[in-house]
C-alpha cells in the first residue's frame, strides 16, 4: 500500500553515486526530509532539476535535507543506469544524494509511480505533503503555486504544509 | 501538409501538446488534417522511429529531428526550447518554425 499523508516513512540503504550507502537514519537529526523519486531521462525531471537543486540549497541553512532516488529499470532505460546516474549529478552539481534503487522495492514500498514525485515527512518522519515540486514545470516564472517550498517552509515554523497532496507529474516510473 | 501526432499514453502532457499545434496552426491559417497516432508498443515505436511522446511530423519529417542514432522508446520526449529550457513538449516557436518551413508559400526568412 502506497504511503499516505501521516503514515512513517520506510527506511532504505540504498548506494549512492558519490560511492557511499545511504539509509534513511543518516539524516534522522535533520528538521525536514526531501524524498524525491526521480531519474534522468524523463523530460519533466529534467525541466524541475535545476529548481529543486535550488530549493536544496535555498534551505540547507536550516537543515533541510533533500535525496533523490531513481528506480527505473536500466536495461531498458539506459540514460538511467548507475553510470550514467553518476554522470548526471557530477555535471548538474547535485547538492543531494542520488540513490539507486535497483531493485525499485523502495519506489513500490512508498508507491510512488512517477518521476519527479516527492515525498516530505516531519522531524518525526511523518509524510506531510506528496505530490509535484509546483504546478509549472514547463516555466519557473510562471509558477503559481510552489508546493514544496511552501511545505518545507510551513514545516520548519512549526505549521501544517497548505497543501499536503497533489497529483504527481511526470515520466512513469519504468518498472522490470 | 501531412501532419501526424505521435503520443504514449504515460505522457501526461500528450493534449496539452496537442493543444498547442492545433492553435499554433490556427494561428498560421493551416487547416490541415491532424492524424493521431497512439503508440502502444515497442516494435510500433521502432517502426515509427518514435523516440519519445509527443512527437509531431509534418510532411514524415520532425519538428525538432532527433539524431539518427536515437533510439526507439516507448518514453516521454526531451525538448530543448530556444531559451534552453527543458520541457516534455515543443515549445510553439517549434512548432510555428516547422510548420512555415514545409509551407509553399511561406518560406522561411531567417534573420
Amino acid at each position: 500500500m502506497p504511503l499516505r499523508i501521516g503514515d512513517q516513512a520506510i527506511d532504505f540503504t540504498l548506494p549512492c553515486t558519490d560511492g557511499h550507502m545511504h539509509s534513511l537514519s543518516d539524516w534522522q537529526d535533520r528538521p525536514v526530509l526531501v524524498i524525491i523519486f526521480s531519474c534522468n531521462h524523463c523530460p519533466y525531471a529534467q525541466a524541475w532539476e535545476d529548481r529543486i537543486i535550488q530549493l536544496q540549497a535555498q534551505f540547507k541553512p536550516q537543515g533541510v535535507k533533500f535525496a533523490m532516488i531513481n528506480a527505473n529499470d536500466p536495461v531498458k532505460y539506459p540514460a538511467d543506469s548507475f553510470e550514467e546516474m553518476k554522470k548526471r549529478a557530477k555535471a548538474k552539481g547535485y547538492n543531494f544524494p542520488y540513490l539507486w534503487d535497483e531493485t525499485q522495492e523502495v519506489a513500490r514500498a512508498y508507491g510512488a509511480t512517477r518521476t519527479p514525485e516527492v515525498f516530505v515527512f516531519d522531524q518525526d518522519r511523518t509524510l506531510r505533503y506528496h505530490g509535484a515540486v509546483d504546478d509549472n514545470f514547463e516555466n519557473p516564472f510562471a509558477v503559481k503555486q510552489h508546493f514544496l517550498r511552501d511545505a518545507i517552509q510551513a514545516l520548519l515554523e512549526g505549521k501544517d504544509p497548505p497543501v499536503a497532496e497533489t497529483p504527481p507529474i511526470g515520466c512513469t516510473i519504468k518498472w522490470k | 501538409m501531412k501532419i501526424d501526432f505521435l503520443y504514449y499514453e504515460d505522457c501526461p502532457s500528450h493534449e496539452q501538446a496537442l493543444a498547442r499545434l492545433k492553435q499554433v496552426m490556427a494561428e498560421e491559417g493551416i487547416d490541415a488534417p491532424i492524424t493521431i497516432h497512439k503508440m502502444e508498443t515497442e516494435e510500433q515505436a521502432r517502426a515509427w522511429h518514435f523516440i519519445g511522446s509527443p512527437t509531431i511530423l509534418i510532411d514524415g519529417e520532425d519538428i525538432d529531428p532527433p539524431p539518427p542514432d536515437a533510439p526507439a522508446a516507448l518514453t516521454c520526449r526531451v525538448y530543448r526550447w530556444d531559451d534552453g529550457r527543458i520541457s516534455p513538449m515543443p515549445s510553439p516557436e517549434m512548432i510555428r518554425r516547422a510548420l512555415r518551413a514545409k509551407r509553399p508559400s511561406s518560406p522561411i526568412h531567417e534573420t
